[in-house]
C-alpha cells in the first residue's frame, strides 16, 4: 500500500501533449457453452448458488478436469477471427495462488503453450481512422466462482465479516485476449481502448461464441496504461485497472490514468506497479487487492490434462466456416449501398447496420431504411433515452411501412402517424392505417369535391390557374389537405386541381 | 548451491499458506538443506537438448463433448462444509477484497 | 464345521476360492462378510490395518448380494468377495481421510470411479485401510491417526504408504484391497508383508476420486495373497474411464488368463533383464544381504525354469530418487493446495485476530498438516518457484524422458526387467522417522516404473533370517501389464515349490495376538 500522498491530476490534454501513453488490454470472454471449460456442470444463467458444480467444478479431493471440446473450438475460432497462428501443440497450466474463488486454489490456464498467437485486428474509429492492434495471444482458462461480502455495518453475526461463495460460475470457460503494447495512439488512446474492446465484442458476437454483454460480464477488459516522455524513450512503469464494466468506463479509465500517472511523474516519483480497481461512480481509480510477494504463480504443466494439437484440417475447416467479421461486413454494406463515407459511419456509430440491413432484407431500399432508423426513428429512441435495437418496431415493419409509402397508399406526414402508432404497440403499419383510418383518400370524386369546395371558397384562383399562374395551387391544396385530414395524395390533388379548373 | 535458512523457509510456507512455529521451521530448514543437496543431481544429468517429460504415456486431444452431466445434491456438499448460509460457502473476510 | 473353524476357513482362503464357493452357493456373502469383519474385529487391536469399518454397511451390502444372486440376477465373477479400500479412495457416504487430519470426518458426497466398479460388481467394502499422510511415506508411520503394525512382527513397519491395505491383507481380514502407488506405495508394502502387490501402467486404472498426490506418477492398483487373485482385481477395476483425460481406451482384459498360464511356471522364450543399477553388481550398497540373497536364487530358479536372464544397464536410474524427490513434491505443493478449511475438512481459526480468510488457511495447514506433508509441500514449492524451475522441477522432468529411454533400451532387449522390489526387510517402528532421506531410500527400486509410467508387480520370494518377508519386483513395458501377471505367476510357482514343504510364504506368517478368539 502506498503511503505516499497522490498529487493532483494533470489536465488530459496537457498529459498526453507531454507524454506518450501506450497501452496494453486484456480482454476476457466468457463462451457461451453449454457446460464448463473442465466438467459438465451446465451452465445457465441465474441459477440457485452451488447447484451447477460437480466434484471437479467445486475442487473436491480426487476430481479431475475433463476438457469441454466446444470450448476448444471457440478458441480456435476466435483466434482465426484475429488473425492468429492456431498452436500446432499446447498444453494447459496450473496457475497456483490461494482465494477463496478459486476451489483449487489453482487454476487451469495455459501459460508459455497459448493456443492461438501472433494476430492482429483492424479497429475502426468513429471517423474512419484505422488502428491496427496487434495481438499476442489468445489461451483458454477457467472462471473463478463469486464472492459476496457480508456483514460489518450492516448488525449481522455480531458485526463479524465474512463471504459467501457461489460456485457456479467456477469452471465457465473463458478465453483470454492479450495485446502486444498498443503504440503510437496520443491523445486518442481512451478512444481506440475504448474502439477495441467494442470491435472484439462484435466479433465475439458475430462469431456466436458468447452473448458478449460487457454489463453482464460475458466481455471483461483489464486495460494496462503507462506513460513514458517520448515515444523514443523505453516503456514506462503500467498499472492494471480492472472492473471497467462497459465501453465508456474503458474510455474513462484509460483518460483518468493518464491524466494521473502524469501527475505522479510531474512530481518526479514513480508510478507503482500495481493492480487498480476503477469507480464508475466518479470515473477515478484507486488500488486494489494488494498482492504478496509479487505473487509468484509457479507455473507448471497441468498433469491431468494431455496436450492439445487441433488437426490442421479441422483448423482449415473452421477458418473456410468463418462467418463474415463485423469489418469484412461493413465494407461490403458499404459499396452495395452506395452510401456516402461519412453517412455510412453514422450508420454504424448508431448502431444502425443490422436495423437497416433487416430492412432492406424485407423489401425496402438502403435508401429509405436508412431515411427512417437514421431520420425519425433516431430521434425518438434519442428522446426516449432508448437503443435503436431496443425500439418497440421491427425492420420488416419498417419496411413495410415504406412500401405504403411506395405504394401511394400514405403519404410521408401520415407515415410518420403510422410509426407513431406502430410504435405505441397498435400493430404492423398495415393494422395501424385500417385501425386508424389513415390511408390516402384514393377515390377521386371525395377529392373533386373538396377541390370544387376549395375553389368555390375562393373563386380567383381558378381564373388565376387557368391564366397560367400556378402558385395558388398550393393553396388549394392546402385547403384539401385540411378537409381530408391530411390523407390526400398531393400530387393526386394537383392533376385533379388542374383537370377541373380547365373544365 | 542453495541456502536453506529459516528465513527462506519461511516464505516459502507463506507462499503455501501454512503456520510453522519456530521449532518447525529450524528443523525443516536442516532436512531441506539435505534434501536439496541430494537431488541437486538432476541438474547435472539433464543436458539442454533433453527435453522434458510431463505425461508418462503419450495421449493427446483428449476431451468431450458440450453435454450437460448430473450436479452434485447441494445439501449434501454444504453438510460438509465448515460453514454455510444461504446454499454458500461461508469464508471469514477475505482482505482487500475487489 | 463350528462358526470360528468356518471363519478361519474362509478368511484363509484367496479371492479366487472365495468367488466359486459363492457361485457354487456352498457359502454366502453375509458369512463371507461376517467372517472377515470379526476377523478385523479380533487383530485390530494390535494391527490397527483399518481407520474405518462399518460392519452394519458392510453386511448390507453383502445381504443385497445375496439377494441378487437368489432372485437369479447375473452377477460379476467375483461377486460378493469382500475388498478393503485405501483410504486414499474418496467413497461417497463413507469417511475418507486420506491418513490425515484435515480430512478427519469428511464424508465424500461421490464416489471414485474404480469403486463404482467394485460396487457394480457387487464386491462388498470391508473398510478404508490406513496409509502414509496423503500417500507420503513408506512405513505408515505418517498417518494422522496412529502407524499400523506388521502382522509378521508387531514392532515392525508394514510399509508405506499403502501399509493398511497390506497389512490386512497378510492378517487375513480380507482377501483383496485396493492401493495406489505414486513411487512404490503398493508394492514395497507389499515386498514387507508377503503378499502382492501391482502397480499398473499409467493410465490403467482410472484416478478419478483419487485423492492427488503426485497427478503424473499416481496409479491405483490391486493387491492380494496371490497374482491371480491381484489379476482378477485389476480386471474390475481397470479400463477407461471419461472423466480422467490420463486414462488409457481399452477394457483391462486378460490378467487372469494370463496368471493362469504362468502358473505352470514355464518361462522358456522369455527374456528377463536383471537391472545393474537396482541392487545388481557394483549397486548392492544399501540392500540388505539376505535380500540380495534371495534375488540371486529367484534368479537362479527363473533360469532354470527356461527364461533367457541377462544383466541390463540403466545409469539414469541413479538420478531417479532425486527426479522424483522434486516431481512429486512439487505436484504435491499443488494438489494439496485445496486443504485451507474453506469447502470440507478442518477449520481453524488463528489465535489472534485478524480472522481472515488467508490466515484461517495457515492456521488450519499449520495444524491439520504432519510433519512430512508440510516437509514435501515446502520442497515442492521451492521447486517449482519463479528462478528455481529450470534447476530443479524442470531438470527433474528431463531426467525422467532419460528413464524412459533407458526403459526402452532395455525393453528392446528383454521382455521383463527384475530386481529386489525393497533394500530391506522390514525395519522397526521408529527406526528410520528421524532421517527422512533415509526413509526416502526405501523407494529407489520402485521409483523408476512411476517416472516412466510402466507397470510392475511385487511377488513374495523368500524369507530372511528373522523370518521377515522379501519381494522380488517384476517390471514390464507400458501396456504389457498382462505380461506381468504371467511372469509373477511362474515366480510365484517357482518360488513356492523351492520352499520346504512347497507351501507359500504367507503361511510361516506367525500368529497375530488376538483379544477374541479365534
Amino acid at each position: 500500500m502506498t503511503t505516499t500522498p497522490t498529487p493532483s491530476l494533470v489536465e488530459y490534454e496537457d498529459a498526453v501533449a507531454r507524454f506518450d501513453p501506450v497501452l496494453g488490454i486484456e480482454v476476457h470472454v466468457e463462451l457461451g457453452t453449454a457446460t464448463k471449460m473442465f466438467d459438465g456442470a451446465p451452465v445457465t444463467f441465474g441459477a440457485e448458488p452451488n447447484t451447477q458444480v460437480t466434484p471437479v467444478s467445486l475442487g473436491l479431493p480426487g476430481a479431475l478436469p475433463s476438457l469441454n471440446r466446444a470450448a476448444v473450438e471457440s478458441a480456435i475460432r476466435i483466434g482465426l477471427a484475429l488473425n492468429c497462428e492456431i498452436a500446432a501443440s499446447c498444453r494447459f497450466a496450473r496457475k497456483n495462488y490461494f482465494y477463496p474463488d478459486i476451489p483449487k486454489n489453482f487454476q487451469t490456464s495455459q501459460y508459455d503453450e497459448p493456443i492461438a498467437h501472433d494476430g492482429w485486428i483492424d479497429v475502426e474509429l468513429e471517423d474512419g481512422t484505422v488502428v491496427r492492434v496487434e495481438i499476442e495471444r489468445a489461451h483458454m482458462e477457467e472462471d473463478a466462482g463469486k464472492n459476496t461480502h457480508v456483514g460489518g455495518h450492516d448488525g449481522r453475526l455480531q458485526g463479524a465479516e465474512y463471504s459467501l461463495v457461489d460456485y457456479n460460475r467456477a469452471g465457465i470457460p473463458l478465453v483470454e485476449i492479450v495485446t502486444r503494447p498498443i503504440l503510437g495512439t496520443g491523445e486518442r488512446a481512451p478512444e481506440v481502448a475504448a474502439a477495441y474492446v467494442r470491435t472484439l465484442r462484435d466479433i465475439f458476437r458475430t462469431l456466436g461464441v458468447s452473448e458478449a454483454r460487457m454489463e453482464r460480464g460475458n466481455v471483461r477488459a483489464d486495460v494496462n496504461v503507462s506513460l513514458r516522455p517520448s515515444p523514443e524513450s523505453p516503456l514506462g512503469t503500467r498499472t492494471e485497472t480492472k472492473n471497467v464494466n462497459s465501453f465508456r468506463s474503458v474510455d474513462r479509465a484509460v483518460r483518468f490514468e493518464i491524466s494521473r500517472q502524469a501527475a505522479v511523474l510531474d512530481a518526479g516519483l514513480s508510478v507503482i506497479q500495481e493492480t487498480r480497481h476503477f469507480h464508475e461512480t466518479d470515473g477515478t481509480t484507486s488500488p486494489g487487492r494488494v498482492k504478496s510477494d509479487a505473487e509468484d504463480y509457479r507455473y507448471f504443466p497441468e498433469p491431468d490434462l494431455v496436450p492439445i494439437e487441433p488437426d490442421r484440417a479441422w483448423v482449415e475447416e473452421l477458418r473456410s466456416g468463418l462467418p463474415e467479421l463485423p469489418a469484412a461486413r461493413r465494407r461490403r454494406l458499404h459499396t452495395e449501398w452506395g452510401f456516402a463515407d461519412a453517412e455510412m459511419r453514422d450508420v454504424v456509430n448508431a448502431g444502425a447496420l443490422d436495423l437497416i440491413e433487416a430492412s432492406v432484407a424485407a423489401g425496402t431500399t438502403p435508401a429509405a431504411a436508412r431515411k427512417w432508423w437514421m431520420g425519425e426513428l433516431a430521434r425518438i429512441a434519442s428522446s426516449s433515452e432508448t437503443a435503436l435495437e431496443d425500439l418497440p418496431i421491427t425492420p420488416a415493419q419498417v419496411a413495410q411501412l415504406q412500401q405504403l409509402v411506395d405504394a401511394g397508399r400514405i403519404n410521408d406526414k401520415l407515415a410518420r402517424q403510422v410509426l407513431a402508432g406502430v410504435l405505441a404497440g397498435e400493430g404492423s403499419p398495415e393494422d395501424v392505417v385500417a385501425a386508424r383510418g389513415l390511408e390516402v383518400v384514393s377515390d377521386d370524386g371525395q377529392l373533386l369535391e373538396a377541390i370544387d369546395a376549395a375553389l368555390a371558397a375562393q373563386p380567383d384562383i381558378a381564373e388565376k390557374i387557368r391564366g397560367g399562374n400556378l402558385g395558388p395551387i398550393g393553396a388549394v391544396i392546402g385547403a384539401v389537405m385540411k378537409a381530408t385530414r391530411g390523407q390526400a395524395d398531393a400530387g393526386r390533388v394537383r392533376e385533379l386541381v388542374l383537370e377541373r379548373v380547365q373544365a | 548451491m542453495p541456502t536453506f535458512s529459516t528465513d527462506e523457509v519461511a516464505r516459502l510456507a507463506a507462499l503455501a499458506r501454512i503456520d510453522l512455529t519456530d521449532a518447525e521451521l529450524t528443523r525443516l530448514a536442516a532436512e531441506l538443506e539435505v534434501i536439496a543437496h541430494a537431488v541437486e543431481k538432476v541438474s547435472e544429468i539433464a543436458s539442454a537438448d533433453v527435453p522434458a517429460t510431463s505425461h508418462p504415456i503419450p495421449l493427446v486431444n483428449v476431451w468431450r463433448e458440450d453435454v450437460p452431466v448430473a450436479t452434485l445434491d447441494r445439501d449434501e456438499v454444504l453438510a460438509q462444509a465448515p460453514a454455510a448460509e444461504d446454499g454458500r460457502f461461508a469464508v471469514p473476510q477475505i482482505l482487500g477484497e475487489e | 464345521m463350528s462358526a470360528t473353524e468356518l471363519t478361519s476357513a474362509l478368511t484363509r482362503r484367496t479371492a479366487a476360492d472365495l468367488a466359486a464357493l459363492l457361485r457354487a452357493g456352498d457359502v454366502s456373502a453375509v458369512e463371507v462378510a461376517t467372517a472377515h469383519l470379526d476377523r478385523i474385529e479380533a487383530v485390530e487391536p494390535a494391527v490397527h490395518a483399518f481407520l474405518h469399518v462399518d460392519r452394519e454397511d458392510t453386511l448390507a451390502q453383502a445381504r443385497a448380494v445375496d439377494a441378487e444372486r437368489a432372485a437369479g440376477e447375473e452377477l460379476h465373477e467375483l461377486a460378493g468377495v469382500p475388498v478393503a479400500v485405501k483410504d486414499v479412495v474418496v467413497t461417497r457416504g463413507t469417511p475418507t481421510t486420506a491418513g490425515s487430519r484435515i480430512l478427519e470426518g469428511w464424508v465424500p458426497p461421490y464416489d471414485a470411479t474404480l469403486v463404482t466398479r467394485l460396487r457394480a460388481a457387487g464386491m462388498p467394502m470391508l473398510g478404508k485401510t490406513n496409509m502414509d499422510e496423503f500417500a507420503m511415506g513408506s512405513s505408515t508411520e505418517h498417518s494422522g491417526y496412529g502407524p499400523t503394525h506388521n502382522p509378521w512382527d508387531l514392532d515392525r513397519i508394514p510399509g508405506g504408504s499403502g501399509g493398511g491395505s497390506a497389512a490386512a491383507l497378510a492378517a487375513f481380514e480380507a482377501p483383496l484391497a485396493i492401493g495406489t502407488d505414486t513411487g512404490g506405495s503398493i508394492r514395497q508394502p507389499a515386498s514387507v508383508t508377503g503378499t502382492v502387490g501391482v502397480k499398473p501402467t499409467y493410465g490403467s486404472v482410472s484416478r478419478y476420486g483419487l485423492v492427488a498426490l503426485a497427478s503424473s506418477l499416481d496409479q491405483a492398483g490391486p493387491c492380494a495373497r496371490t497374482v491371480l487373485d491381484a489379476a482378477l482385481l485389476h480386471e474390475v477395476i481397470g479400463g477407461h474411464d471419461p472423466l480422467d483425460a490420463t486414462s488409457l481406451t481399452g477394457p483391462a482384459a486378460g490378467y487372469a488368463d494370463a496368471a493362469r498360464q504362468g502358473a505352470s511356471g514355464d518361462l522358456r522364450g522369455v527374456r528377463v533383464g536383471v537391472v545393474r543399477e537396482l541392487g545388481g553388481s557394483g549397486h548392492e550398497a544399501g540392500f540388505q544381504r539376505e535380500v540380495s540373497a534371495a534375488f540371486r536364487r529367484t534368479v537362479e530358479l527363473l533360469e532354470g525354469a527356461g527364461a533367457e536372464v541377462v544383466e541390463v544397464s540403466c545409469p539414469s536410474f541413479t538420478a531417479a530418487l532425486a527426479a522424483y524427490y522434486l516431481i512429486l513434491p512439487a505436484e504435491a505443493s499443488s494438489n494439496l493446495a485445496k486443504f485451507d478449511g474453506m469447502r470440507f475438512g478442518l477449520r481453524v481459526e488463528p489465535a489472534e485476530e485478524p480472522v481472515t480468510a488467508e490466515r484461517v488457511m495457515a492456521a488450519t495447514r499449520g495444524a491439520g498438516f504432519g510433519s512430512e506433508v508440510k516437509r514435501r509441500i515446502i520442497l515442492g514449492t521451492y521447486a517449482l518457484s519463479a528462478g528455481y524451475y529450470d534447476a530443479y522441477y524442470g531438470s527433474a522432468q528431463k531426467v525422467r524422458t532419460l528413464i524412459q529411454r533407458d526403459f526402452a533400451a532395455a525393453f528392446d532387449a528383454v521382455d521383463v526387467l527384475v530386481s529386489p522390489t525393497a533394500p530391506t526387510t522390514a525395519f522397526k517402528l521408529g527406526e528410520k522417522l528421524d532421517d527422512p532421506l533415509a526413509m526416502y531410500l526405501n523407494d529407489v527400486a520402485t521409483i523408476p516404473a512411476n517416472l516412466a509410467g510402466v507397470p510392475g508387480i511385487s511377488v513374495p520370494n523368500g524369507l530372511d533370517d528373522a523370518g521377515l518377508p522379501i519381494g522380488l519386483q517384476i517390471l514390464a513395458p507400458a501396456r504389457a501389464d498382462a505380461r506381468l501377471y504371467r511372469v509373477g505367476a511362474a515366480v510365484e510357482h517357482l518360488v513356492t515349490a523351492d520352499r520346504p514343504g512347497s507351501a507359500p510364504i504367507i503361511d510361516s506368517i506367525p500368529a497375530i495376538p488376538t483379544e477374541v478368539a479365534p
